[in-house]
């Protein structure tokens, strides 16, 4: 049997909805062990679960889990897919979370693949999995297999001639004790250089962070019970009146999106229909949506009526809101002040028809995704999730080789970690061990009889 | 006259083959040039070495003879890297260039089933793609049912020094002129490979005063699972250590174009490990010393070899350069250092039994598969011997795999990858080599040498007893509870240790990285033998590293599973990369885990192929 692998199968961020599919025998207990609900493992087949999906105690979404079990299945594996909430983050951290426990994070068309040497797909069905992985020219295949761009390349070869400078190093002094022109590896020099390694690595892996903002840009939800303001508030930061500013409530029925920058960084503005409860056919497929946009959104900015009382739902909502990113934004402050608000660091006050309150909320952006340092930086960025778990795979290798450093374990088992550090960031070039080490040795070596 | 089986030279690997299969019950001849050259020494004087000493152990525990006759012939030994991790430890010894092949050919001698003859093969009988006999320089034929070619360094071997260009093989014997040739008539690629040798200096000439001396080791140790240490430690030899210094230097800068390899005359490979003093020099400008062992050669006559100084330049220069050195300003030089080059085929030609793919029942063994070294040749010599009776007695090859010894390693890279330079094992090959230790070699290979039927019930047995003893330590480190008072409390505290919980076991306390059983021994007895101490302390210790590697291991053996039929044929596989398409066809893999080891072959390639034999053969 093949082991389990996990991968995204929606295209990231775009639905509201994302889907993870785990194939293998593995899937069941894999998902079961981040899975708070029923027990997986004694569902019948072709069923669909309600629950939580936690790391540790803590709950990070709200799914639906379809069980499926071999051979009836796309891969006639065992498959368990979570429907999980749209958004990067949630959808990122739980398919880290499976990988974490115990799952691989699927090659390109590895799913197929497996459908198709289980025998569960057709033999023309099969040539256009050979197509898939076909390309013209070696560049290609090589770009085809890893994604990774030529700068990109560039830096993790460094790093991975760095690791190779280590291990070929200790291989000397493995195979030719008595040679004495090497320089011995110690605990102490390990230690020093698989900081600086560790350091590169990390670098990559905040860099990946951004680089998803720059591709994909941060999604803003605006929310609040109708005729807060929210719409105002959308025209007033994209000076155009986009949305549709009336005072009766209940005006904005349709999700209305725009899209402006901050720093260079794309923002997608979302306002929402008034979150309540309604008669209203129209308005409540508006307000279904509303909820589901909470639930995707990077940042939530909530509007609250600075005029009026806080009212049941506004209590409702600041509850929703809680657990994600969120920004109150405490409207119409040039009106007597009714509502009553626990002191909180993301409030924020301020009127529409002063920009004071507004460059407020923006500063607060800003300083939440720390915009202002995007600039400075070298846009050199891991842009999948693929790519950016096998750079936390070989940084966690690395992790753990100067965590066993402290435990004095010998420096040729220590290299074990080096090793596989050396080989994941290998696969994401798309290059593979062969004969480096060895070619290595004698190059910078002088060693002999 | 019809034998079983042939092995043609007396090698490291012809001694192993010839000794294997007598011993499995075969009629078998060993064909030599001559009988005082059976297991010569014609480099250095030691046997072993880092992942070296670990294959003379494997062969040991599967029956062969090369620890044992290690065991009975040196003057030095000492356990390379023995402040480093258990995976890397590595014996080696300074073997009796008079004694090792004396003794050798004693245990030859008396082995039932087993003739020795002194000739010179040039050729090969074959009939139907299958092996008949042997054709003597005199065209005498003999018949066999199988061939183990064990040429060495011999095939039209030159030996060189500056422009001189000799033929014949070590010591100025006699070469084999056809039979390269002949093996190149029946299809097989012939490749010049070049190694070389130090000189020789007589000892009353050096002046060891100037050298520091290098020790052996003062505890007992021995390559053979069976033998008891027969050595005195007060007898051990010592080495000594010299250098060069900028005057040498200059001297082969000067006359660089003098040597064969810088003046042109050398047309084989060399190996990049064993460079010559020249290329070192040359390749490393910025040294401005290099590091030269002297050697003793044997108790028996005054030469010392001088490691590290492997030159091809004219005798003249050798002269120069060896007077240039701190206490060898006097030095007679009693052989010069040469260049050899030999004939040798291309081991992809081979199956992973070490029989060739062209010519059934034709196995070959040694430097003739393009490896270096006694060791690596005497590990191929007995595995060739034994397949080519397996062959014989219609039994499946032997082949042992990448996490089973360094043997298995060393055939799977020559049959995958090929090797355009001697090859020589380095530990640096093996990524499985936290299993491949020297302390565990029996526990992982005996049992084979058993169903094999390659060891005496002696043998055995002491596997046998070995696993026991070991299974006791074990279960004796689990029952055996510390009761802490106060003296215990001290003795840990003295050491900055943590006190355990009162009854902790020994196993769970030798889990903890700072606790030894040699720290244990003092406050609590543990009455097992040393090795057994060993490979239990290591595997408790190790226990998160062993796993890591265990589970690698477990993915590359699903692979292993995967069969490529033979009859495959690449060109009908789509999408292959041009390159992959043409490595695939001449090594033909047997598995889809090997064809992932053939460099040039990429992950995309192995996708593409595993499409391929689902879709044609169902697998």
């Amino acid at each position: 049997m093949e082991d389990t692998i996990v991968a995204i199968s929606t295209s990231l961020g775009v639905g509201a909805i994302s889907i993870l599919r785990v194939s293998g025998k593995e899937s069941i207990p894999l998902v079961n062990s981040i899975f708070k609900g029923k027990d997986l493992a004694k569902v019948k087949s072709h069923t669909i679960h309600y629950g939580f999906i936690k790391d540790k105690e803590e709950i990070i979404d709200e799914v639906l889990v379809s069980v499926m079990l071999s051979p009836k299945t796309f891969t006639t594996e065992d498959i368990v897919e979570i429907n999980c909430h749209g958004g990067i983050a949630t959808t990122n951290r739980i398919l880290e979370l499976l990988i974490e426990n115990g799952g691989r994070l699927a090659e390109p068309g590895e799913f197929t693949k497996r459908a198709f040497l289980n025998g569960r797909i057709s033999l023309l069905e099969a040539e256009s999995v050979s197509d898939l992985i076909e390309s013209k020219s070696e560049s290609q295949r090589r770009m085809a297999i890893s994604g990774v761009n030529g700068r990109l390349t560039a830096i993790i070869k460094k790093i991975r001639e760095d690791i190779l400078n280590i291990i070929a190093n200790i291989e000397v002094n493995i195979d030719y004790p008595e040679y004495e022109d090497a320089l011995e590896i110690t605990h102490e020099y390990l230690k020093e250089k698989g900081k600086m390694i560790k350091q590169d690595l990390e670098l990559l892996v905040s860099n990946a962070k951004v680089g998803k903002l720059i591709k994909s840009g941060i999604d803003i939800a605006l929310v609040g019970r109708p005729n807060v303001g929210k719409s105002s508030i959308l025209n007033a930061l994209l000076n155009e009146e986009r949305a549709i500013v009336t005072d009766i409530s209940g005006t904005t029925r349709d999700v209305i999106e725009a899209h402006m920058t901050l720093n260079g960084i794309e923002i997608n503005l979302i306002d929402t229909a008034g979150i309540r409860e309604t008669e209203d056919v129209v308005e409540k497929i508006g307000v279904d949506k509303s909820k589901q946009i909470i639930d995707s959104a990077d940042l939530i900015i909530l509007v609250l009526n600075n005029n009026e009382k806080q009212t049941e739902e506004d209590q409702r909502l600041l509850k929703q809101i809680n657990d994600k990113k969120y920004i109150v934004f405490v409207n119409k402050d040039d009106l007597e002040t009714k509502l009553i608000l626990e002191n909180n660091l993301n409030v924020i006050k301020g009127n529409t028809k002063e920009l004071e309150g507004l460059e407020k909320l923006k500063q607060k952006i800003i300083e939440m995704y720390n915009l202002d340092q995007i600039n400075e930086k070298d846009l050199t960025y891991l842009s999948n999730v693929r790519q950016i778990n096998l750079v936390s795979e070989s940084l966690k290798s690395i992790e753990k080789s100067l965590e066993d450093i402290e435990k004095e374990i010998p420096i040729d088992m220590l290299e074990i970690h080096l090793r596989h550090a050396f080989d994941v960031l290998g696969t994401l070039i798309g290059e593979t061990y062969e004969d480096e080490l060895v070619d290595k040795l004698f190059k910078n070596f002088c060693l002999g009889k | 006259m019809k034998y079983d089986v042939i092995v043609v030279g007396g090698g490291h690997a012809g001694c192993e083959s010839a000794h294997i299969s007598a011993f499995m019950g075969k009629k078998t001849l060993l064909v030599t040039m001559n009988k005082n050259n059976i297991a010569d020494m014609p480099c250095n004087p030691s046997i072993g070495g880092t992942a070296k000493g670990v294959i003379v152990r494997d062969i040991d525990a599967l029956g062969g003879l090369m620890g044992k006759v290690a065991d009975e012939s040196h003057f030095q030994i000492k356990m390379l890297n023995s402040k480093k991790g258990p995976a890397v430890r590595s014996l080696r010894c300074q073997a009796d260039k008079t004694t090792y092949p004396k003794n050798m050919l004693k245990r030859l001698e008396s082995t039932k089933n087993l003739t020795i003859l002194e000739a010179t093969v040039e050729n090969i009988l074959v009939e139907n793609k299958k092996v008949k006999g042997i054709v003597l320089a005199n065209d005498d034929e003999i018949d066999c049912d199988s061939l183990i070619l064990t040429t060495g360094t011999y095939l039209k071997s030159n030996i060189l020094r500056g422009s001189t260009n000799r033929e014949g093989g070590p010591h100025g014997e006699a070469r084999s002129n056809f039979l390269s040739d002949n093996l190149r008539k029946l299809g097989f690629t012939i490749q010049r490979l070049k190694t070389g040798t130090p000189p020789r200096i007589k000892k009353e000439s050096i002046d060891f005063s100037v050298c520091s001396e290098e020790y052996g080791d003062t505890t007992f140790f021995t390559f053979s699972h069976d033998d008891a240490p027969k050595y005195k430690i007060e007898e051990q030899q010592k080495c000594y250590l010299v250098y060069t210094n900028e005057v040498t230097h200059q001297i082969i800068l000067d006359n660089l174009d003098k040597s064969s390899m810088y003046g042109g005359y050398v047309t084989g490979v060399g190996p990049r490990y064993c460079p010559s003093i020249e290329d070192k020099i040359v390749r490393f400008k910025d040294k401005l010393r290099h590091q030269l062992f002297l050697e003793p050669e044997s108790m028996y006559y005054d030469e010392w070899y001088l490691q590290g100084f492997s030159t091809s330049m004219p005798e003249e220069v050798q002269e120069e350069m060896v007077h240039s050195l701190k206490g060898l300003e006097k030095a007679i030089i009693t052989k010069y250092a040469y260049a050899i080059e030999y004939d040798a085929i291309d081991p992809l030609q081979l199956k992973p039994s070490l029989e060739t793919k062209i010519i059934e029942n034709l196995f070959t063994a040694g430097q003739i598969n393009g490896t270096s070294g006694y060791e690596e040749a005497a590990g191929q010599g007995l595995i060739a011997g034994i397949n080519a009776v397996r062959k014989l007695d219609n039994k499946e090859a032997f082949v042992l795999k990448r996490n089973e010894s360094y043997l298995g390693v060393l055939i799977d890279d020559l049959v995958t990858k090929g090797t355009k330079e001697p090859y020589r094992m380095l530990t640096s090959r093996a990524e499985y080599r936290l299993l491949l230790r020297h302390d565990n070699s029996d526990l992982r290979l005996r049992e084979y040498g058993h169903q094999l039927g390659t060891l005496t019930n002696q043998m055995y047995e002491n596997y046998l007893n070995h696993l026991k003893e070991i299974e006791e330590l074990k279960s004796f480190l689990k029952s055996t509870k510390l009761e802490i008072n106060d003296k215990i409390k001290t003795y840990f505290l003295e050491k900055n240790y943590s006190i355990p919980l009162n009854k902790t076991s020994l196993f769970e306390l030798l889990k903890r990285p700072e606790i030894t059983m040699e720290f244990l021994e003092p406050i609590q007895e543990i009455p097992f033998n040393e090795s057994c101490k060993e490979i239990v302390s290591i595997e408790i210790k190790y226990e998160g590293y062993i796993k890591k590697t265990e589970k690698e291991i477990e993915r590359m053996l699903k692979l292993e599973e995967k069969q490529i039929p033979k009859d495959i044929d690449y060109k009908k596989v789509k999408n292959l990369a041009s390159e992959a398409r043409q490595k695939l066809e001449i090594v033909r893999p047997l598995s889809i885990g090997q064809a992932s080891r053939i460099s040039g072959v990429n992950p995309a390639d192995i996708s593409i192929l595993t499409i391929y034999l689902k879709k044609e053969y169902g697998k």
